[in-house]
């Protein structure tokens, strides 16, 4: 574009590598906009509209950070990122915090130095056969052939599986989930196997979605969350409480209806500490008081969130399972707001 | 003696017998179809075979095409209205038109501006294709860049005009001084515009606000067919003039600058592209602050330049030693010294013979363009690959979208085809 600019970074590069050190949360706020890593798009969980907004259920974390920070929930930029580009990103600076449906790994967390700040999406490696197989668990399926995408966790997951169950497979090697949808409906493979999320959003596009079934076995733990640099906990906090007051909200019974109503004070002192009316819970983290408010308003709870982009109302129409609150029998279980 | 000559033959034909029509099996179509469709039995048997090969081919693709729902908001509402029948979903093109052409991000009420920037195209790059057109006209053409960066992105209008203004100085310095000491004029003429974009950053504020004349659009938002459009243009612009530098670099005596030039094409020609983009994208983002990161557009034309740059060169290193070697000593021997022999006996020739390798490349370098989309750059290809197919509505519609993409792109690659057809006839001058 023009040369000042290039020369000017380079002079500036060495002067900003000592101010870089500075919180998140601070570089955040004078900038007035989040930098939030995303996906290029992924149905039900991060993709733009036919009007260029981008909508889903990673994308509502990203919002309700930017509206707690902030107070705006318009001002994030998106920056969609690959799943070979996300990590530089990440650890150069370029985000600020990277929802990504991106799994909660151990190396991921201390060899890579990032900070997962909780888990937004519990999933899981899933089956799907044709109805017409008459298949109802996955051990039944001795000698199957199996579309499985190369290069993956769920790959190895597979293979782990079926020697540990001592049933044989024969793999078809895909590369892209678009090829699998064709080899899987065209009957090149009697199973199609990837993320639980990721086989229900396939199925729903599917000319007759019910003929197909997805068997019960979760054959993986595949915890997805948001993540920030190592280094950074300050920063860490705010998107790890933003997200924990999304879900304690949901098990307080604070929705986006009934927001106004409590925040003008309710009998429950939880709900008044989040809700920042008793105690300065937002102080302590360097926030307004009102910021989990902030948060709830603009997609509602945890909940509510969860039903508008993947629920079982949409298309893509999973069930909460194991992202139901621990009250119900799910994983959801936030540390007190103290 | 004259009676019985006259007499002795019992008839003369006194006009000549009008020409019988050629037999049926002779003329017209028939004979066309037999000469050319069914002249031997085996020809006939793979005329047949042919035939019916189309008939299933377009026996497939004809309905879907006819039966294409144009209208529908949703691949599921597509379903309802064919009913089971066979039938495209080309709704998706209608609903995300804008989408496929500028991307999500270009503001809605901009779109005037890329396309008034592509309709200036025609005029700026036409007295370069044509040469017969009147060489004022190239003064657009050395504009245009400007013109169409301002269109593009908007902003303040100061950051183009101190490009031009930058430019203006070097070129000035370079023909004060560059007919006496060609280094002296050429260095001289790099350092005049720097000094002037230098003092320009210094004076003119970081950016315009908010109340310029069109307002700025950041690299990120550009994307769709817009955005390969301008990849491919920018790129082979650059690429050939630096080419062609690096063409007569490698042939060179001077041993410093072919080096340079070997390790550079041989660097560049040795790594793919895709690596190139990914060290764009990625890698130099760590070198870089935060904040003043050089512009991605900007980096993945460097990188897509030097590439196609390094292949363009090669080509013309062919083009150069296909020229026999009296063609230079007859240069020398009229006493040119080596810009003049160069621009007037030498590269002529050599450019001629080098016109398909160079739209190859250039076909090649276009077409590779949606490579960027898996460095996140949402170009057509990217696009469709990420945010239409995984909108809950058309998640599954792959024959149409990418059918679509295709064509877009087969319409350019065709053109860039005949137009440098039209060129090697039009430079043909050997007797063949």
């Amino acid at each position: 574009m023009n040369n000042s600019v290039f020369f000017g970074a380079l002079t500036v590069a060495g002067l900003a590598a000592g101010a870089a050190a500075a919180g998140t949360l601070d570089d955040v706020k004078a900038r007035d906009k989040l930098n939030c890593g995303t996906n290029t798009g992924l149905v039900g969980f991060a993709a733009p509209n036919a009007n260029g907004e981008w909508e889903g259920f990673d994308i509502a974390v990203c919002r309700a950070v930017a509206a707690a920070v902030l107070g705006d929930s318009t001002k994030v930029e998106f920056v969609p990122t690959t799943g070979k580009t996300r990590f530089t990103a990440l650890a150069s600076g370029e985000i600020d915090v990277l929802v990504r449906n991106t799994t909660w790994t151990f190396s991921r967390d201390v060899d890579l130095k990032f900070d997962f700040v909780g888990v937004n999406y519990y999933d899981g490696q899933g089956f799907m056969v044709p109805k017409e197989l008459g298949v109802s668990s996955a051990k039944e399926l001795d000698g199957a052939t199996v579309c499985i995408q190369t290069g993956t966790t769920t790959e190895l997951n597979l293979a782990d599986f079926f020697r540990a169950n001592n049933i044989s497979y024969e793999p078809v090697p895909i590369e892209t989930e678009a090829e699998a949808q064709q080899q899987y409906l065209s009957g090149a493979c009697d199973v199609y196997t990837t993320d639980a999320s990721g086989l229900a959003a396939t199925r729903a596009t599917f000319d007759d979605p019910s003929a197909h079934v997805l068997l019960p076995e979760i054959i993986s733990k595949e915890p997805l969350g948001p993540l920030v640099r190592h280094g950074d906990s300050e920063w860490g906090d705010v998107v790890r409480w933003t997200l924990n007051a999304l879900i304690a909200a949901e098990e307080l019974g604070v929705t986006s209806a009934n927001l106004t109503e409590m925040t003008a004070g309710t009998n429950n002192p939880e709900i008044n500490r989040l809700l920042g009316t008793e105690d300065n819970l937002g102080e302590m983290i360097g926030l307004s008081a009102d910021w989990a408010v902030k948060a709830l308003s603009v997609g509602g709870n945890y909940g509510e969130i969860f039903a508008k982009n993947i629920g079982e109302n949409t298309p893509i129409g999973l069930a909460r399972g194991l992202n139901a609150q621990w009250t119900d029998g799910g994983l959801l279980y936030t540390p007190p707001f103290r | 003696m004259s009676d019985q000559t006259t007499n002795s033959i019992a008839f003369v034909a006194k006009s000549t017998i009008p020409a019988s029509p050629p037999p049926a099996r002779e003329t017209g179509v028939i004979r066309w179809l037999r000469v050319n469709l069914f002249a031997t039995p085996g020809i006939s048997i793979l005329t047949l075979v042919a035939l019916w090969a189309i008939y299933t081919v377009l026996s497939g693709v004809l309905p879907w095409i006819l039966n294409g729902v144009w209208t529908t908001d949703s691949l599921s509402e597509c379903r309802e209205v064919l009913q089971g029948k066979v039938g495209a979903c080309f709704s998706v093109l209608t609903e995300r038109w804008n989408q496929l052409l500028y991307g999500f991000k270009y503001p809605s009420d901009q779109y005037w501006r890329p396309n008034l920037a592509l309709l200036l195209f025609f005029p700026a790059a036409a007295p370069v294709l044509f040469f017969d057109l009147p060489r004022k006209l190239l003064i657009f053409t050395a504009l245009y860049p400007f013109v169409a960066f301002w269109l593009i992105w908007g902003g303040p209008v100061s950051a183009p005009l101190l490009a031009l203004a930058g430019f203006v100085a070097g070129g000035a310095v370079f023909q004060r001084f560059g007919k006496a000491n060609f280094a002296l004029g050429f260095f001289g003429g790099i350092a005049a515009a720097v000094v002037i974009w230098w003092l320009g950053a210094l004076l003119l504020p970081a950016s315009g606000g908010d109340n310029t004349l069109l307002r700025q659009v950041p690299s990120r938002d550009l994307g769709g067919f817009m955005l390969n459009m301008m990849l491919g243009i920018t790129c082979v612009s650059l690429s050939l003039p630096l080419g062609i530098a690096l063409a007569l670099g490698r042939k060179s005596d001077m041993p410093l600058i072919k080096g340079i030039c070997i390790v550079f094409i041989e660097f560049v020609r040795g790594v793919p592209l895709i690596t190139l983009l990914f060290v764009a994208s990625v890698m130099l983002s760590y070198f870089f602050p935060p904040e003043s990161t050089v512009d991605l557009f900007l980096r993945v034309v460097i990188m897509m330049t030097m590439f196609s740059a390094a292949y363009i060169a090669e080509v013309i290193r062919g083009g150069l030693a296909a020229l026999p070697k009296g063609q230079y000593e007859a240069a020398d021997s009229l006493g040119l010294d080596y810009p003049q022999a160069m621009r007037l006996i030498i590269l002529p020739q050599a450019l001629k013979i080098s016109i398909p390798g160079i739209v190859n490349v250039a076909v090649g370098l276009f077409k590779d363009t949606t490579l960027v989309s898996v460095i996140s750059m949402f170009d057509l290809v990217g696009m469709i690959r990420g945010p239409i197919l995984a909108s809950a509505d058309w998640k599954g519609v792959y024959w149409e979208l990418l059918g679509f993409a295709a064509f877009l792109f087969f319409i350019v690659c065709y053109g860039i085809s005949q137009y440098s057809q039209w060129l090697e006839r039009r430079l043909a001058t050997d007797h063949r």
